[in-house]
C-alpha cells in the first residue's frame, strides 16, 4: 500500500516525473503527432481517456490475478485488457459518437501500441496505489502527457521558421528540443514532495 | 509506420538478412524504432547491453514463433497472436534477469516488461516474419537484435563515459575529471541520441554523394569511351 496524497501523485505524475520527458514513455506519438496544434490536443485527450479506463480495469485484473495466486500472467493479462480496452473504447464512441469517432480517426487503434498506456499499468502495480490513488495517477500522467505535447507543437511551429542546418533536419533537432524541454522540467523537482 | 514496410520479403541471402539490422537497416540510428527503453535506460553501459540483449532475445526467439505460424493464423487476428507471443517472451526474460541479478532488475525497473510494447519486435514480426521462412525471420531477428543492441551501447557508453567517467564502472578519466551529471538525467538521452543522430545523418549523406559522383564519373567515362570511339568526330 501507498500512503501518499491524492494532490502529490497528480502533481509527481503531470509534472515532476513526467511520462514522456522523465520516463521516456510514448514518444512515438510524441514525436510523430507533434505537428499540429489540434491532433496534439487531441491526441492528448484520447490518450488520457484510454488510461483513465485501462488504469482503472488494470487494477480489477491485478486484484484478480493476485486472488488466484498466478502474478506472473501480469503482462499478458495487461495487454490485452489494454488492447481490447481500446477497441471497446473506440465501438462505444462510433456508437454513440460519430463526430467524436470522426475527430480522433486514427490516433485510437494506435493507443494499443503506446508504452505510457502499459507503463502506466506497471507503475501503478509496482507502487501499491489503491482504486483511488490510480484514477488520480492515470489523470495526473494523462494531463502531463497532453502538456508535453501542446508544449512541443509550440516549439516546432518555432522551428519551422528557424534556419536549421540540412544535417540537423528531422528527428536530430527535435530531439535536441526534446532535451530542452526535459531539461525545463528538472525545475519541477521538489515541488510535491 | 511505413518505414517498416520497405524491408519486406524478397529474395535476398541469408547473410544479408543477418548484416542489414547491423547498418543498413540499424533500428534506432536509421529506423529509429523503439525508443522508450533507448532512452530510459542507457545511463549505463551495463544497463544498455543487458536492456539489449533482453531485447534481442525476445526479437529472436518472437520471430521465429511468428514465422512458423504464419499459415495458421488468421489475418484478423494476428497482431493480438503476435502481442501474446512477444508478451510470453518477455515474461520469461523478466524472471531470467531476476533470477540472474537482482541488482540489475532493479536498475530495469517496468522498462524490461515494456518490451512488449517496443515498436521494433511488433515492427519486425508484421514486416518480416509473417512472410518469411523460419531460418530467414531467425536470423532477421538476431541481426536486428545485435544492431539494436550495438547502437544502446553506442548511446549507454557515450553518457556513462561522458556523464559518470567511466565505461562499464571502470573508472576511464582521472579523479579530478568534473562529471557532467546532466548526461546520467533524462534530458541527456535526448541530447546523445540528437548528437548520433545528426553523426550518422552525415555519414549517410558522405555515402550517398560518394555514390552520387561514382555513378556520375561512370556515365562521363562511358561517354569519353564512346566519342573516342566513333571515329570522325575529332577535327
Amino acid at each position: 500500500m501507498n500512503d501518499a496524497t491524492l494532490w502529490s501523485i497528480f502533481i509527481n505524475a503531470s509534472l515532476i516525473n513526467n511520462f514522456v520527458l522523465a520516463y521516456f514513455l510514448g514518444i512515438c506519438p510524441f514525436l510523430g503527432v507533434s505537428g499540429k496544434l489540434a491532433t496534439a490536443t487531441r491526441m492528448g485527450a484520447s490518450v488520457t481517456f484510454v488510461m483513465l479506463i485501462a488504469s482503472m480495469s488494470t487494477y480489477g485484473i491485478h486484484a484478480l490475478l493476485l486472488m488466484i495466486n498466478a502474478p506472473y500472467l501480469n503482462l499478458i493479462a495487461y495487454i490485452v485488457v489494454i488492447a481490447a480496452t481500446v477497441q471497446i473504447v473506440e465501438m462505444f464512441i462510433k456508437k454513440t459518437s460519430p463526430l467524436l469517432f470522426r475527430t480522433l480517426g486514427i490516433f485510437l487503434p494506435l493507443i494499443t501500441t503506446n508504452c505510457a498506456i502499459l507503463g502506466l499499468a506497471l507503475f501503478q502495480t509496482n507502487r501499491g496505489y489503491n482504486f483511488i490513488q490510480c484514477i488520480v495517477y492515470a489523470l495526473g500522467a494523462g494531463a502531463g502527457f497532453t502538456l508535453a505535447l501542446v508544449l512541443m507543437v509550440g516549439l516546432r511551429e518555432k522551428l519551422e521558421l528557424a534556419n536549421v542546418p540540412d544535417t540537423f533536419k528531422g528527428t536530430a533537432v527535435t530531439l535536441m528540443l526534446a532535451g530542452i524541454l526535459s531539461l525545463v522540467f528538472m525545475g519541477f523537482a521538489g515541488l510535491g514532495s | 509506420m511505413s518505414k517498416l514496410i520497405t524491408s519486406g520479403s524478397g529474395d535476398t541471402s541469408a547473410t544479408d538478412e543477418f548484416i542489414k539490422g547491423l547498418w543498413r537497416e540499424n533500428p534506432i540510428f536509421v529506423q529509429v524504432l523503439g525508443m522508450c527503453p533507448t532512452l530510459a535506460v542507457t545511463n549505463s553501459a551495463n544497463n544498455a547491453l543487458v536492456m539489449g540483449l533482453a531485447t534481442a532475445f525476445v526479437l529472436t526467439l518472437s520471430n521465429s514463433i511468428v514465422s512458423l505460424i504464419r499459415h495458421r493464423v488468421p489475418k484478423q487476428v494476428r497482431i493480438a497472436t503476435y502481442i501474446m507471443i512477444i508478451a510470453t517472451f518477455v515474461t520469461v526474460v523478466d524472471y531470467l534477469i531476476q533470477a540472474i541479478s537482482l541488482d540489475m532488475h532493479k536498475a530495469l525497473g517496468a522498462f524490461v516488461p515494456l518490451i512488449v510494447v517496443n515498436c521494433l519486435i511488433l515492427g519486425r514480426a508484421e514486416a518480416f516474419a509473417s512472410k518469411n521462412p523460419m531460418g530467414k525471420s531467425l536470423l532477421d531477428g538476431l541481426g536486428m537484435g545485435l544492431g539494436f543492441t550495438i547502437a544502446l551501447l553506442c548511446l549507454g557508453i557515450t553518457r556513462e563515459l561522458i556523464g559518470n567517467g567511466s565505461i562499464f564502472g571502470w573508472a576511464v578519466f582521472a579523479d579530478s575529471y568534473q562529471q557532467w551529471v546532466i548526461m546520467l538525467l533524462p534530458s541527456g538521452g535526448f541530447f546523445t541520441l540528437g548528437l548520433w543522430l545528426i553523426v550518422f545523418n552525415r555519414l549517410k549523406r558522405k555515402t550517398s554523394t560518394i555514390t552520387i559522383i561514382k555513378a556520375k564519373a561512370k556515365t562521363n567515362a562511358k561517354t569519353i569511351v564512346k566519342s573516342n570511339a566513333t571515329p570522325g568526330t575529332t577535327p
